[in-house]
């Protein structure tokens, strides 16, 4: 069934069909609707999730980690200064191998206090030891809460589901509801071996001495390095029951472009619409979005980026005394392969509108150099 | 592609309007992206809604600069915040005023006034002093525009009013008669 969705509702309905049995949220703007539409589902009797009340949001991954741990599925939302406040217990999922499935609203960090979209939230959660997923539509967003659970479970490591402050949170767009039943048939119930359980008693998080915390922590990183290929097998299962895909990255008119922009979440959908744009004039520009950013996929992205000649790269974020995040890792992928000019702009912070001009003076700005030392700061009044 | 752009005070129901004209447009097939504006809004303060509508996928998501229709709930901010500023060549704005077309002089676009409040206040839409306008403006937006069918409209208001259905229902008919262009 298709129906007009906030991309908050799109979580709360990805929640839903994932069959969540154990929900914790704090609210906090711009998550509220994707808690509120949960409470109203567990109300209803729609969804049958217990849905525990919490004070915090380190109380509310706290909860989701207890869940788990207990083998229910767990689900949790939040955004910016909440997800700052979760910041131990993230490393504490991940660690404990829990597959618990977040939502995130991008949001910039304070002060000055900015509800709006900045990737700089869930970017400085990068080493947590959660996969990470940034969705550029209300669809994508729904879908990847679905496929994430079924990845999860299989490799035991979190997902967070990144998706633009009000770009998607709050904007309407056509979403296609799955059915309940084609969703149980992609999802089995979770069922893990080792749990918390009064009948089969064991102990969990226990004293990791010298001797053994190392190969614990190459194991939570051969995870993660093993989930590109179960990302890419469970989109295929899933592309088979519902007929879309999405990848670990997206490549759009790559293969003979000369420039390529790099973007995530909803800067890509400017820039498809700029890129035809330019395609219609001859111009061989391409795009190559990156929807998986942890696991870091460095393979495709080597792929697509084997013929281009230069990069223009688009940061909704800027690391302090480094650089724009994706820049910088996309630089990481091409060391040792090629060696083709990466312009890395900062864009778009705090929620800053990135219009197709933006985009158009950014492939400008490329086209006209031949190297940039450092990132650009796109905008910025004088 | 349509952008339309929705000027209200918080509490006169411009996001709901928002929601409310993207569903109607949404059961006639077309595609919609439909936000509002992107503020901390509070009552009684100027707050925007955006709805985008295109014949094939939308895939821009920067706000609304030139929309090609304006619609304000409040008269009052004509003066105060200008929505008209923007609007495309020969676009239309649509007012809740209790005043003819020809109070409004702007260039290059072209007026309809409807006394949304009025009719709101006769439907017991909010209260005398407040009225919930939405509804009745959208009513008049269907006549002037023709861009939708008033029954789709109405089915949406029928979806998404979140109390007072019939009452809406009629103030959107009401106004669909009453607009003046």
């Amino acid at each position: 069934m298709k129906k007009l969705l906030i991309g908050n509702h799109a979580v709360s309905y990805g929640a839903m069909l994932s069959r969540a049995e154990v929900i914790a949220a704090y609210p906090i703007t711009p998550q509220t609707q994707v808690v509120e539409e949960l409470a109203e589902l567990c109300a209803s009797g729609k969804l049958k999730a217990q849905f525990i009340k919490v004070e915090s949001e380190h109380s509310a991954m706290s909860a989701c980690i207890g869940a788990a741990q207990a083998g229910a599925r767990a689900f949790t939302a939040t955004s910016s200064q909440g997800l700052a406040l979760m910041h131990e217990v993230l490393h504490w999922a991940a660690n404990a191998r829990l597959p618990i499935v977040m939502a995130n609203i991008n949001r910039a960090m304070a002060p000055g206090w900015n509800i709006w979209a900045d990737h700089i939230d869930s970017l400085a959660q990068r080493d947590t030891g959660w996969m990470q997923f940034y969705a550029e539509t209300n669809q994508e967003v729904l879908d990847t809460i679905i496929i994430a659970y079924k990845v999860c479970e299989r490799v035991l490591l979190p997902a967070m589901i990144n998706l633009d402050a009000f770009f998607l949170s709050h904007t309407a767009q056509s979403v296609e509801i799955p059915e309940q039943d084609m969703v149980d048939e992609f999802l089995p119930p979770y069922n893990p071996e080792i749990k918390l359980d009064p009948d089969d008693p064991r102990a969990f998080g226990g004293l990791l001495p010298p001797k053994y915390y190392m190969e614990m922590r190459c194991k939570l990183h051969s995870a993660h390095r093993n989930a590109l290929k179960i990302i890419e097998e469970e989109e295929k299962n899933f592309f088979k029951i519902f007929k879309r895909k999405y990848g670990l990255v997206d490549e759009f008119y790559t293969k003979d472009a000369q420039i390529i922009i790099v973007t995530s979440s909803t800067i890509t959908s400017t820039a498809r619409e700029f890129v035809m744009r330019e395609r219609k004039k001859g111009r061989k520009l391409g795009l190559l979005k990156v929807r998986v950013f942890r696991p870091f996929p460095f393979e495709k992205i080597r792929g697509a980026l084997k013929n281009c000649e230069k990069l223009v790269v688009i940061d909704r974020n800027i690391s302090y005394g480094n650089a724009g995040i994706f820049a910088t890792e996309i630089k990481s992928a091409l060391y040792g392969f090629r060696n083709v000019p990466v312009f890395g702009f900062v864009a778009g912070l705090g929620g800053r509108d990135v219009q197709l001009e933006d985009i158009e003076g950014m492939v400008d700005f490329a086209r006209k150099k031949n190297f940039s030392k450092d990132e650009i700061w796109w905008g910025l009044k004088k | 592609m349509i952008e339309i752009k929705i000027h209200g005070r918080g509490g006169q129901g411009s996001v709901v309007a928002g929601k409310i004209l993207a569903e109607a447009f949404f059961l006639e097939n077309w595609f919609v992206q439909a936000f509002p504006e992107f503020g901390t809004e509070r009552r009684g303060a100027p707050v925007s809604a955006f709805v985008r509508i295109a014949r094939k996928q939308i895939f821009i998501k920067s706000n609304v600069y030139k929309p090609d229709y304006v619609i304000v709930l409040d008269p009052s901010l004509i003066k105060t915040t200008q929505p008209q500023k923007g609007l495309k060549k020969g676009g239309w704005i649509l007012i809740n005023s209790p005043f003819s077309v020809e109070e409004y002089k702007f260039e290059n676009c072209r007026v309809a006034v409807v006394d949304a409040s009025k009719i709101a206040t006769h439907f017991g839409l909010g209260s005398a002093t407040s009225p919930i306008v939405n509804t009745a403006i959208l009513g008049a937006f269907a006549r002037v525009t023709g861009l939708f069918k008033l029954e789709s409209l109405l089915k949406s208001i029928e979806d998404f009013a979140p109390v007072k259905k019939s009452e809406n229902i009629e103030a959107a008919k009401q106004a669909f008669e009453e607009v003046l262009f």
